[in-house]
Order: structure tokens, then sequence, then C-alpha cells
């Protein structure tokens, strides 16, 4: 007995555009600033950046501890992204499965708000919060330059490749924070989902061919490797960047299927 | 004749096999304030979200002000203040800033919220906690809140899902005064599964069970409708099969039964419809030098008007 009800066509006019655009703009920045001001209403993001400063600071010291140490970040960068895996769901786990908790999910969706503004967002704000942590990480860049002559291109392409493979965790995360209402399933369930992406890297070690190329293709530091070394691929890129888009288009529409099931 | 402000047209939504709300159809004019009326499970929170755009309906339609709650669902949401049945909280957030996030969401410019969200405040009496942590207040001043939330943007329909429920007693009086105060500028449709909350508050009751609408009319006539029978229940001192007699000599008296409770006799008696028997009774244990050590009308349980108004069987337990 369930129908699927008529998708309404949204009238295109130009006056109607820009208003459409700056109410997405407003809405998608109130839940983006609600979202990043609770991270620090609690020392939750305080604690995460901490964490994140006190494992990279140990691998940049590992990194130029060695008898002839190489002025570059990559030493630090590469291992670094082993530490999303982990991170990336302790910051993502609350996003939604909070808000199916407290109810509020079901006060934001009767809401004149669209679920992509309500996942855009939250994206955004904890992307925000990944970037400031990275941010503070440009001390040992700093550091590298203050005592030695590091090159400067592997060192933007390298913090390219991190913000990209960041954000991509992030969200991987957001998935799975949209399939629950509890917290620690979420963070498990991204925890699994981002070491399997990272893993099938090794798996492609062990096999040849078609299937090695295939494994390579989806994991997620197979293409880090190019913009540690310095080069930006538009390939990485596009990478990247599809799976932050694929992540996000299925959390909304999982927001979404509320609606319609 | 004023607008339809609510229209549910053939309304049904199963939840996988079960069928959760059968076939309902009503209207809520502008300016009225209707009461939902009926026991847990019985449709009203289903029908509310999908009044709200949260859920889909199976078949049929629900709209708003003119507005598909499925078709046209961001025009529709516009117009709506909604208070779900467990309050939406953000813990982490004091009032104010609770209150001034959700009227961004709704589009409200910075200077008009700003007032809005004073007025809101001042109108649940929330003064003093309007700059507290939400995680911090009692459940009476976290219900406020909600309320705050769902008459800032001063929408056309206020639909509120059981708003008095679990808060204390003056607080519950305080709800309902304010229910009544909106309920003159708003269109505002109301859940409860209290009978005299609806007598209370509202125009018209809309009385739903298992998803069936079984009645709908003004709380005065269905008062009228409902005095079936009477009920009175009273405890006398004196000597049991006496008493029981003497009971059922009064006119009126349909049948009466008797039970023994801890602090002595207890009679139940039940009494044709209209006729207030409680003064013959009283007058009659006065003439017999019985002593009477409690008086008074059982009221109607929903339970029982529901049987009332379907004509149903009463199928035992409670």
């Amino acid at each position: 007995m369930k129908n699927v009800s008529a998708v309404s066509v949204p009238k295109v006019s130009w006056s109607g555009t820009t208003a459409f655009l700056g109410s997405t703009w407003r809405n998608t920045a109130a839940i983006f600033w609600k979202e990043f001001k609770t991270y620090f209403t609690s020392p939750m993001a305080y604690i995460i950046a901490g964490v994140f400063l006190a494992i990279t600071g140990y691998l940049f010291v590992q990194s130029i501890s060695t008898t002839f140490p190489e002025a570059s970040i990559r030493g630090w960068l590469e291992p670094s992204t082993t530490v999303f895996v982990l991170w990336s769901p302790a910051l993502t786990m609350r996003l939604l499965a909070e808000e199916q908790k407290l109810g509020t999910l079901e006060l934001l969706m009767t809401s004149p708000i669209r679920d992509y503004e309500i996942v855009l967002g939250k994206f955004f704000a904890v992307l925000a919060i990944l970037l400031a942590t990275l941010s503070l990480t440009m001390f040992y860049t700093l550091m590298l330059f203050w005592f030695g002559d590091p090159d400067i291109g592997p060192v933007v392409s390298g913090y390219l490749g991190v913000i990209l493979f960041g954000a991509s965790t992030l969200a991987v995360g957001m998935l799975a924070s949209s399939l629950t209402s509890n917290q620690v399933v979420a963070a498990v369930v991204s925890f699994g989902f981002l070491l399997l992406m990272v893993l099938t890297d090794q798996a492609a070690d062990i096999t040849t061919g078609l299937s090695a190329q295939i494994l390579e293709g989806f994991s997620l530091s197979g293409h880090f490797d190019d913009f540690s070394r310095g080069i930006i691929d538009s390939n990485n890129i596009v990478y990247y960047f599809s799976v932050i888009a694929t992540f996000l288009f299925l959390t909304i529409r999982n927001i979404e299927s509320r609606r319609w099931r | 004749m004023a607008e339809t402000m609510i229209e549910v047209k053939d309304l049904t939504k199963f939840y996988g096999d079960h069928l959760a709300v059968d076939n309902i159809s009503f209207e809520v004019k502008k300016g009225e304030v209707v009461g939902f009326l009926g026991p847990n499970g019985s449709g009203k929170t289903t029908t509310m979200r999908i009044l709200t755009g949260y859920i889909p309906p199976s078949t049929g339609s629900a709209s708003i002000a003119g507005f598909d709650t499925m078709t046209g669902s961001l025009d529709a949401r516009r117009h709506i203040g909604y208070l779900p049945e467990t309050v939406p909280l953000y813990m982490d957030m004091t009032v104010e800033d609770y209150l001034r996030f959700l009227g961004t969401i709704r589009g409200m410019r910075k200077d008009h919220l700003k007032r809005r969200i004073d007025t809101a405040i001042e109108r649940v009496k929330l003064g003093d906690y309007r700059k507290s942590f939400i995680s911090k207040l009692s459940k009476g001043y976290r219900q406020r809140t909600g309320l705050a939330q769902a008459i800032l943007h001063e929408p056309d329909v206020l639909i509120l899902d059981e708003p008095t429920v679990g808060i204390d007693p003056i607080q519950v009086v305080e709800t309902r005064a304010l229910i009544k105060e909106l309920g003159k500028e708003q269109t505002l449709l109301l859940s409860t599964h209290i009978l005299p909350e609806v007598a209370a508050t509202c125009d018209r009751v809309i009385i739903i069970n298992e998803g069936i609408i079984v009645a709908e009319d003004t709380p005065e006539n269905l008062a009228v409708r409902l005095r079936g029978t009477e009920q009175v229940q009273a405890d006398i001192r004196g000597p049991n099969a006496e008493v029981i007699k003497a009971i059922r000599e009064i006119p009126g008296v349909t049948s009466a039964r008797h039970i023994e409770i801890a602090t002595g006799s207890r009679y139940n008696i039940e009494s044709s419809a209209g006729n207030d028997i409680r003064e013959a009774i009283a007058a009659m244990v006065v003439n017999n030098s019985w002593g009477l050590l409690q008086l008074s009308i059982v009221p109607m349980s929903l339970e029982e008007i529901f049987l009332e108004l379907t004509g149903g069987e009463e199928h035992g337990g409670a």
C-alpha cells in the first residue's frame, strides 16, 4: 500500500534563483555555526585537536631524529593519514546520531530547511575543525624552514593531500553517523569502513594485474602517495572529491529517506 | 467563512504491515483550537508527523495553509510551529542560543528575531532562564523552551503533541492558560490523552482510536452525548446488606455493587442518564444514621468513552 508521491519540480526564475541561493547559504551557515560552536562548548574540540597534535608531533620528531634527517614533512604526513582512521570517527560520530537520539532531527526536518543544507552545514563544521587542527601542525613546517631548507612544493601538495584525505574520512564518518542514533555504533561503523578503505592498498600489494589496479583505485591511502611526493595529479584530486561527494550524497539520501519510507 | 488551515483527506499510514492511521479526514479552520484526543498509540503522533512533513502518508493527503505537505513541503513547513512529543532540545545550548538558531533557520532577520525571542521567552515565562543551559533546566522549563520554539516565528498553524505530559500540576495549569491565549490568535491543533484538557482549552475535539476518528464535536456536545450513565462512588459506614438495599431503593439507581476497601466499605453505584443521585444518597445515609465518609462522581475514563462512542463491548482488563 505504499505509493511514491510526485516529486515537485522547482520553478526556475532569476529572482527565484538568487533568493534560493541566499536562503541556502543562510541555512547552511546557521547549521555550520551551531555545529562549530558545539565542539567548543565541550572539551571535545580541544581533546580531539590535542590528540592529533600529540601523535603527529611524535611522528615529526621521529622523522627528523634519524642519522641523516630529511627536511620534509613527508616523514610525519604519511603515517598521520592512518591517524584519521581513528580520529575522524571520533569527530563525526555525534553529528547526526545525536540529533536522532535527542529528537532534534525531527525539529530540523520540520523546519523550512532543506535536507542537504543540514548535511552540508555539518560537514563544513567538522572540516573547519580539521583545518584548524592542521593549521596548528604548521608549527612543524616552520621549524623545518627555520633549521633546514625544505622544498616548498611537497609541503604545499602534502597539505593539500592531507586535507583531501581528511575530508574524505569525515564524509565517510558522516554517513555512518546518519545510519544510527547510537554514537558508539556510528564510530565503530566508520572506523571499520575507513580501515577497509585504507587496507585495500595493502591488499593491492599482494595481488597483481587487474585486481590490483581496482583495489588500488579504491584505496584512500593509495591516492595519497603522489601528494606526499610533491605531485598534484588531477586523477587523485578527482578521486577524493568523488569520495566526498558520494558519501555526502548517500548521507543526504539517507536523511531524506524518512520522507518517503 | 474562515479559510481552511489544516486539511487532511483520506489519510492512511502503514508502518510495514501495521496500520497506524486508517483513512481519516478532517479540517481545521483559521483561528480554531482543535483537540486531538486519543489513547497512546491511537495514531495522533503519526498524523501530526505527516502534517509537519516529517513522514509521508501511505495514501491520501494533508495540507497546511493550502500547501501539500509532500509536494509543497518547504512552503507548508514555513507556516508551522511544532512541538513534538519528546521535546527536541540541544542540551549544550542556552535557551537564548537555541531560539536564535531555530529562528535563523526559519529565515528570520536579526532584529526581528531578537524581538521575537524576547516575546517568546516572556510568553512562556522563561525570563530568569534565558541564559541557562538547557541541560540544567527542569522538565517543566524544558517543556516551556520547546513551546517558545514553536511560537517563535508566529506561525499560522501551531501543532502541539502532548504539550502537558510530564510536567507538574501548576505548570499544567499555566500551559493550558497559555494555549488558550495562543488559540485566540492562531490555528492550533493539540493532541492529548487527557479528557479535561480538551474541555479546558479546545473549541472542537477530534477523538481518534486505533487510527480511526470515532467522534468529532464540541466538548460540550460530546459531554452530552456521553452522559449515558452516571457513576457514583460512596464510602458508607453501616451494615452492608441494609446499605445496598437502601441504595437500590433510590429512584434512578440502576445498579449498586459493594466492595471492601482498606478503610471500610465502598459502593459503586450507577444511575440512569442525567440523574445526579448524590443528594439522595446523602439524605438516605443521614436518615439511617449511618456514616458517609466519601461521595463522588467517577469521571469517565478515556477507555470507557471509546467504548461508549464505538458501542464496543468491554473486553476485560483495565
